[in-house]
């Protein structure tokens, strides 16, 4: 282990500032004995106690000390460096010290604050954790953080409501966006669907403004029947090649990438008789034919909620099918549109005019939010099965088995009541006890159990609507290994922060949104377009991007070019350069470290968290004093 | 195996009652450290026996840290790092848990007990794991006693 950098180099010239955070540490641990300890500290040239480190005067303490005792290297022992860091690196800079000679030293949240009763030895630990810390700032180098420019250019996966969203915003805001999509129409799932809920307007007439907007925009390039062939490179710069239909593959450079893929339907093969009789049909087989006008006449229709989902082909609850299911359920009750084939007559509001899609708040045709949990609702178990007096006013018997009605929020709960009112009945199952679909001499019938009768009961339908979740597109899995971002357990893409950082992926750049990230309806979707694309646009306005100092280093004198670092790197931010030695991208490093202590030759080390910091704090912390 | 590993358990248990145990905790940046955090915040009390090691990701963690700390008299190791599927590199913590594994196998087989080294996912709204683990693994090693190596270099 060479630990001669000080002998080599100037001497370092340590300032340590022990924070007693009011009593939160100096209550606890005798912070004027741990100032003491410190003075003794090797490299150490001044060493001090502050009430509030943080506080205005604790910071021009820290420039002033820097100038007058010509400190070279920063330690504030305090609080958590997740909160404080930022502010007294900003300090340090302000005196001329670069901002990765400062150390922090978490003497509150990992010393004080959990060992309250114990102080001579939370005291013991304070001083430990302090020579870790000097330890450490001994070996710290100034870094310079590297800017890199970004092609203001922007690459939207996915042409449906999400992807066409995100690229009409980005189109807006001046960027040239080039807008994927594998079908070779624009348009995504909602193209598929008859009516949505909230709106008299066709699913089609909704989105028909949004697509003639996207086509009409002279800064969106359409790559209409492809897709992503292969990405290369990094947040502003990435290599991007697009495969179409047997044609050439075109190469583009783009500065950042959204994906807004979708998801599709699950196809409930082997539940519920599905495909065994032609009246067991999905709630998007349901739309198809409602699109096509082929719904037969229909005296008694009965929907299955959470077919497939919620433990049974997959685990989570698709949010959106309750509410599309409360809308078919209402259309059918009031033949809304004449879908049950009285008429071919087209509906009247089919020529109205249409509006901005952007604030089509009222477009919501799936509808259902995980955030907001679904409210008390005893009024549920009003359902009965047959006993009810007056007929619907197309005189079909609509009932809804469900689970629960997941109705949440103003809108759906109005629906909900809606529905109720005209006499859907909502008949509710527990999932040990699923509804049975089967067909007599061919007419298809219900058994269930009566939660209230506590009874089995059958009931005579000639439909059975199928409501079943939505899954992660099939070729998500493709998609996140060209772009280097995670997906879920579930096989949706998995954003940076699951509350705070919704629309980020972890990778800088690359940004998400739509039910490819997880169900969502069709306003949850276009927020997230729109937040997505307001996140990718700041590198673009920007025009660089300034990357931490925290990369790996590959000492080119031990390399052997085995490539195992370019094998684990997550971020491929390693590559093999013309003579087969590692070299690292920086602007792609996320600084994680994984090649450093993968490498078998300890070729690399990383900036700011080298081996030698690193051990020089283990070997600190095992000290004998 | 004990017997032809003389400086294992067989001394391990001598030190007697005022064992002090040594212990090097590397904690993540994102989950564990976080989590720490978490525990602090929440003044959750644990024993006062570890010292924490902030590496930005558990797959940081040189199994050369690890073996050095071993070396220098750390009686137990922990690695925090972040739950599967949901580390903030992707996978790096994939990476720590096969590492982990073989390095619980190459200490048992230099005759260290394996349980001196442990890897917990520690997530960062899981102060109470952090808490529940550092009782845990502290009273492990106090069971196991001090390391072979403490006192040495």
């Amino acid at each position: 282990m060479p630990e001669n950098t000080s002998t080599e180099k100037e001497k370092p010239r340590i300032g340590v500032f022990i924070c007693h955070c009011g009593s939160n540490i100096g209550g606890f641990v005798d912070v004027k004995a741990v100032t003491e300890y410190a003075s003794t500290l090797p490299d150490v040239a001044y060493a001090t106690d502050n009430l509030y480190t943080c506080a205005e005067d604790g910071l021009n303490n820290i420039k002033e000390t820097i100038k007058e005792h010509n400190l070279d290297r920063i330690i504030v022992a305090s609080c958590t460096p997740r909160t404080h860091a930022p502010l007294f690196q900003r300090t340090c800079e302000a005196a001329g010290v670069n901002k990765y000679m400062f150390t922090f030293v978490n003497l509150r949240e990992h010393c004080s604050w959990v060992h309250m009763k114990e102080k001579e030895k939370a005291t013991q630990k304070a001083k430990d954790l302090v020579r870790m810390g000097v330890a450490r700032a001994r070996f710290l180098e100034p870094q310079e953080e590297t800017r890199v420019d970004v092609t203001p250019t922007a690459l939207v996966v996915g042409g449906g409501v999400s992807g066409m969203t995100a690229a009409l915003s980005l189109a807006n805001m001046g960027f040239p966006v080039h807008l994927v999509e594998k079908d070779k129409e624009l348009g995504g799932f909602v193209r598929s669907l008859h009516a949505l809920m909230m709106t008299t307007k066709s699913a089609n007439e909704t989105i028909r403004p949004l697509i003639d907007k996207v086509n009409a925009h002279k800064n969106i390039t359409q790559h209409l029947s492809s897709h992503v062939a292969s990405v290369e490179g990094f947040i502003g710069n990435y290599d991007v090649s697009i495969g179409g239909d047997g044609a050439e593959p075109k190469e583009v450079k783009v500065g950042t990438i959204i994906v807004a893929t979708g998801a599709v339907p699950l196809v409930p093969d082997g539940l519920f008789g599905y495909k065994e009789h032609p009246g067991i049909i999905t709630s998007s087989e349901f739309e198809e034919l409602c699109n096509k006008k082929e719904l037969p006449r229909l005296k008694s229709v009965a929907f299955i909620q959470c077919a497939g989902a919620r433990g049974q082909k997959v685990s989570y609850c698709s949010r959106i099918c309750c509410n599309v299911a409360i809308k078919s359920a209402i259309h059918i009750a009031e033949n809304r549109d004449n879908i049950l084939g009285v008429t071919e007559e087209k509906a009247a509001e089919a020529g109205e005019a249409v509006e901005e899609p952007a604030a089509e708040k009222k477009a919501e045709e799936e509808g259902s939010e995980r955030r907001r949990r679904r409210r008390g609702r005893g009024r549920q178990a009003e359902d009965g099965a047959g006993e009810e007096g007056a007929a619907p006013s197309s005189g079909v018997e609509v009932t809804v088995f469900n689970r629960d009605v997941m109705a949440y929020g103003v809108e759906n709960e109005l629906e909900f009541n809606k529905a109720r009112e005209k006499r859907v009945k909502f008949v509710r199952y527990g999932p040990d006890n699923l509804p049975k679909v089967s067909v007599k001499d061919g007419k298809l019938e219900v058994g269930y159990f009566h939660e209230t009768l506590k009874m089995e009961r059958t009931m005579p339908v000639d439909m059975v609507i199928l409501s079943t979740p939505l899954v992660a597109q099939p070729d998500a899995a493709t998609l996140s290994q060209l772009l280097k971002v995670p997906l879920g357990q579930d096989g949706f893409f998995q954003e940076a922060h699951v509350k705070l950082r919704p629309v980020d992926f972890a990778t800088d750049g690359v940004y998400v949104c739509g039910a490819c990230r997880g169900p969502a309806d069709i306003a949850e979707s276009v927020s997230q377009a729109a937040g997505a694309a307001s996140r990718a646009s700041i590198p673009l306005a920007n025009g660089f991007v300034q990357a931490e100092a925290l990369t790996s280093v590959v000492d080119e004198t031990k390399c052997t070019g085995c490539g195992t670092c370019v094998e684990v790197c997550p971020y491929s931010a390693l590559r093999k350069n013309d003579e087969g030695i590692s070299e690292v991208i920086a602007a792609a490093c996320k600084g994680c470290g994984c090649c450093g202590a993968t490498c078998p030759e300890g070729a690399i080390t990383m900036t700011h968290y080298t081996d030698q910091q690193l051990l020089a704090e283990a070997k600190a912390a095992l000290e004998e004093v | 195996m004990s017997s032809a590993t003389p400086n294992a358990q067989s001394q391990e248990k001598a030190e007697g009652d005022d064992f002090v145990p040594k212990i090097i905790v590397f904690c993540c940046n994102w989950c564990s450290y976080a989590g720490a955090d978490l525990a602090g915040v929440s003044r959750l009390q644990m024993p006062p026996h570890f010292r924490v090691i902030r590496v930005m990701c558990s797959a940081r963690v040189d199994p050369e840290f690890v073996l050095r700390a071993i070396q220098k008299g750390a009686d137990g190791v922990l690695v925090a790092g972040c739950h599967p599927a949901d580390c903030h590199y992707i996978g790096g913590n994939y990476r720590t848990r096969r590492r982990i594994a073989l390095l619980r196998m190459l200490l048992q087989q230099f005759g260290y007990d394996p349980d001196r080294l442990r890897l917990e996912w520690i997530s960062a709204g899981e102060g109470e794991k952090f808490q529940k683990t550092m009782v845990d693994f502290t009273k492990t090693i106090e069971e196991i006693g001090a390391s072979p190596m403490r006192g040495g270099d």
